[in-house]
C-alpha cells in the first residue's frame, strides 16, 4: 500500500468536521486548567489559581518537547514516508549526549558517566557564559550525535523494504536502551542521571523556573518549525513528497531516491536529538526507565496521526492533543471514583486514550489538520496570484 | 521517410535476465533508430515489461549490455538514466496521488536548486526563478495535453486515461532524447487516443524525441510506429515495418501459441 491511498483529496466546502480541529484544542486548552482549578478547590476554599498556571505552564513544556519529537517524525514518515519506529534511540542519545556535556565531573562513589565538560565550557566567566554556552554547545552536539546515529543507520536500512525498516529500527532503539542500562560507566546505567543544570538557570527561582523554560522551548519550536517549513515547501520537499507516495515513480523522475531519504532521516533524527536535549533541561534528571517503546517512540506516532501526518502545524497540534488527553486522564483520577474504576485508571487510561485517537481518526482520517493541497511556497503564491489578478484578456 | 538508415540511438546486446528458474530476457539483442516510433509486441511473458525495465535501470541484467547514445547504460540506477535523456512511463499509471497535478510535473526537471537544503534556506532567490521557469513549463505541458483545467486537483482524483496521460506529460518535462511508453492507449477512449497518437507524432518531428512502445493494441500500433520489434521467450522474434511483422508467419505461431510445438 502507497502512501497515497491514505491520503484522498479533501471535498470542497466547509464541512462539520472541518471545525473540529478547533473544537477540539479549543476544549483542551479550557478543561485541563479548568479542572486543576477545581481540584484544587478541595485543599483551598477559593482555589488556588497561581497553581493552575503553574500547573498548565508545566504542561505547555512537555507538550513543547514532545512537539520538537513529533515535528522531527513528521520530517522522516509525514513528509518522506521513512518509517521509523525507534524514534527512543535518537531521543535518548540527545538528552544522555546534553547531560553528560552540561553536567560537572561526577561525584559520589555511586556515579559514574562520561563527559562532565559544564564547567570547563565556562571560557569567560565575565559573561557568565555558563548560563548559556555549555547548553547551545550540548543542544548543538545532541543534534549532531543524533543525525550522525541516522547517517550510520541509514546505510544499512534505508534501502530495505518499508516492513523491514520498521523492526531495523525497533532494533536499534533497543539497542540503545540495552546499553544505557548494562554499561554503566557510560551514563550511570540504570541509577540514571540527576542534576542536569537547566539554562539560565540561576536568574529565577527554581520553582518558577517553568516559567522560563516555556520561553525557551517555545522559540526552539518557533525556529525548528520555521526552518522546517522552509525545507518542505520547497522543491526539496516535493521530492519527499514524490517519494511517500511512490518511490518508483519519483526514480523514474531522475531523483536520486536513497540521497533525499537519507537527509530526511539525518534532518529528523538531528531534530529528535534537540527535543531530548530539551528533555534534558526540562526535567534536569534522566533515567533508562522513562524511556521506554510506548511513551519515546509510539506516543510520538499517536500524536503525528492525530495531529495530521505532512503538516507541521498538525504535528504541533497532535503532540497538545494527545498530551492533553493524556494529562486529562490523569487528572479523573483525582476525583472519587468508585472502587471498581479507580483500581483500574491505569489501565483505563489506556483505553480511553485509545478510543479518543481512533475518535479523532474516524471523523478526520487525515488528522486534526491534514496536509496542504500545494506543497511549494512559489507554487501557491504564483496560485494565489493568480486568482487576485483581474481575469486575463480573451487570447486572440 | 525509412528509420532503416538512421543510426541506433539505443542498442541491447545479448542481454539476459532470469527470476529464479524463469528466463525472462534471453540473449535479447535488438536496436531502436534515432528519430524513430518503434513499438515493441510480443505475447504475454514475452519479457518486453522486463527489457523496458532493464534499459530504464530498475533492474540490473545478468549479462550483455545496453547503450544509450554510444555509452553504456546498464547497471546504472534509474535516476542517472534519466538524466541521460532516457524516460519511461509505466504501465500501471504512477501518479503521486498526494501531490496536485502541477506538481506532480514539477517534481521533473532536473538540477534544480531548491532540491538542496542549503538553497532552500539560505539561497531562496536561486530558488523563485527556477519555480517559475517550471511553473509555466507545466502548465504548457497540460494545455498540450488537455489536462489544464486539472491543475491544482490532487493527481490521485485523476480518471485512469487522465492519469495516463499525467504520465506522458513527466516525459515533456525534461526534454527527454527517448520516450519509453508502456501501453500508453490501455484505458485512454479512442478519440482521446487519436489525439495523443497525433501528439506523440508531432513532439517526433517538433523535437526530435525517439519513442520506444510497448503496446497490445495492433490498431494503435499500425497507427502510430514507423518500426516493429516482435518478441516472444524473451528474445527478438521478428522485425520489420507493420505491414511486415503482421505477414510474417512466425509471429502469428507466436501469439497463437504454435511455436516450436
Amino acid at each position: 500500500m502507497t502512501h497515497a491511498d491514505k491520503h484522498p483529496g479533501r471535498a470542497r466546502g466547509l464541512k462539520p468536521s472541518d471545525f473540529i480541529a478547533t473544537a477540539v484544542l479549543l476544549g483542551i486548552t479550557i478543561a485541563i486548567p479548568f479542572i486543576a482549578y477545581e481540584q484544587s478547590r478541595g485543599a483551598l476554599p477559593d482555589g488556588n489559581l497561581a497553581g493552575t498556571f503553574s500547573f498548565y505552564t508545566a504542561f505547555l513544556v512537555t507538550v513543547g518537547v514532545f512537539a520538537l519529537l513529533t515535528l522531527a517524525l513528521n520530517i522522516q514518515w509525514g513528509y518522506a514516508g521513512v518509517i521509523n519506529f525507534g524514534v527512543l534511540a535518537f531521543f535518548m542519545l540527545g538528552a544522555y549526549v546534553t547531560a553528560v556535556i552540561t553536567k560537572g565531573d561526577p561525584q559520589g562513589d555511586f556515579t559514574d558517566y562520561i563527559g562532565g565538560w559544564g564547567d570547563d565550557l565556562n571560557l569567560i566567566p565575565a559573561l557568565a557564559t555558563n548560563q548559556w554556552l555549555p547548553f547551545v554547545v550540548a543542544t548543538a552536539a545532541a543534534a549532531i550525535a543524533a543525525g550522525l546515529l541516522a547517517f550510520l543507520v541509514a546505510f544499512p536500512t534505508l534501502r530495505l523494504r518499508e516492513d523491514y525498516l520498521a523492526i531495523a529500527t525497533i532494533g536499534i532503539a533497543e539497542v540503545m536502551r540495552r546499553v544505557v542500562i548494562e554499561e554503566r560507566w557510560m551514563v550511570n546505567g540504570s541509577r540514571g542521571l540527576t542534576g542536569v543544570p537547566q539554562p539560565l538557570g540561576n536568574i529565577v527561582d527554581q520553582s518558577d523556573y517553568k516559567y522560563l523554560n516555556v520561553v525557551i522551548i517555545g522559540i526552539v519550536v518557533i525556529l525548528i518549525f520555521f526552518a522546517l517549513e522552509r525545507a518542505v515547501r520547497s522543491p526539496w520537499g516535493r521530492v519527499l513528497l514524490g517519494l511517500r507516495d511512490d518511490e518508483e515513480a519519483t526514480a523514474a523522475s531522475g531523483k536520486n531516491v536513497f540521497a533525499f531519504k537519507t537527509q530526511s532521516f539525518v534532518l529528523g533524527a538531528a531534530i529528535m536529538g534537540v527535543g531530548g536535549s530539551m528533555y534534558a533541561y526540562a526535567f534536569s534528571a534522566l533515567s533508562p526507565d522513562a524511556f521506554t517503546h510506548l511513551f519515546a517512540t509510539f506516543i510520538f506516532w499517536a500524536m503525528l496521526m492525530v495531529g495530521g501526518s505532512g503538516n507541521n502545524k498538525g504535528a504541533i497540534a497532535g503532540a497538545y492533543v494527545v498530551w492533553g488527553l493524556w494529562t486529562l486522564s490523569l487528572q479523573m483520577q483525582g476525583y472519587e471514583l468508585g472502587d471498581l474504576v479507580q483500581s483500574r485508571m491505569p489501565y483505563l487510561r489506556g483505553l480511553l486514550l485509545g478510543v479518543a485517537i481512533v475518535g479523532v481518526l474516524l471523523i478526520r482520517p487525515l488528522g486534526l489538520l491534514p496536509q496542504e493541497r500545494r506543497v511549494s511556497a512559489w507554487v501557491e503564491r504564483r496560485v494565489k496570484k493568480e486568482r487576485s489578478a483581474p481575469a486575463p484578456p480573451a487570447e486572440p | 521517410m525509412s528509420s532503416d538508415q538512421r543510426l541506433p540511438i539505443l542498442t541491447v546486446e545479448n542481454v539476459s535476465k532470469a527470476f529464479g528458474g524463469l528466463q525472462a530476457v534471453d540473449r535479447a539483442d535488438l536496436e531502436v533508430a534515432e528519430g524513430s516510433i518503434t513499438g515493441l509486441i510480443g505475447p504475454n511473458g514475452a519479457g518486453k515489461t522486463t527489457l523496458f525495465n532493464l534499459v530504464s535501470g530498475f533492474i540490473k541484467p545478468d549479462s550483455g549490455r545496453i547503450t544509450f547514445q554510444g555509452e553504456r547504460i546498464d547497471g546504472l540506477p534509474p535516476h542517472q538514466v534519466f538524466r541521460r535523456g532516457l524516460v519511461r512511463t509505466f504501465q500501471i499509471p504512477r501518479e503521486l496521488g498526494g501531490m496536485t497535478v502541477v506538481e506532480n510535473l514539477m517534481l521533473v526537471p532536473g538540477e534544480q536548486a531548491g532540491e538542496s537544503l542549503w538553497n532552500a534556506w539560505f539561497m531562496p532567490w536561486r530558488v523563485s526563478d527556477q519555480e517559475d521557469a517550471n511553473f509555466t513549463k507545466a502548465e504548457d505541458v497540460l494545455r498540450f495535453l488537455n489536462l489544464h483545467h486539472l491543475r491544482d486537483e490532487y493527481a490521485l482524483n485523476l480518471s485512469g486515461g487522465q492519469k495516463k496521460l499525467l504520465e506522458l506529460g513527466r516525459t515533456l518535462m525534461c526534454d527527454p532524447k527517448m520516450i519509453m511508453l508502456v501501453e500508453p492507449a490501455a484505458g485512454v477512449n479512442r478519440t482521446l487516443m487519436r489525439d495523443i497518437v497525433n501528439d506523440i507524432k508531432r513532439l517526433r518531428v517538433e523535437r526530435g524525441i525517439t519513442f520506444f512502445v510497448i503496446e497490445h493494441d495492433m490498431d494503435i500500433v499500425a497507427l502510430l510506429c514507423d518500426r516493429l520489434i516482435v518478441m516472444a521467450e524473451g528474445t527478438k522474434l521478428a522485425e520489420g515495418s507493420p505491414d511486415e511483422v503482421r505477414a510474417d508467419e512466425r509471429v502469428l505461431d507466436a501469439y497463437l501459441g504454435g511455436r516450436g510445438r
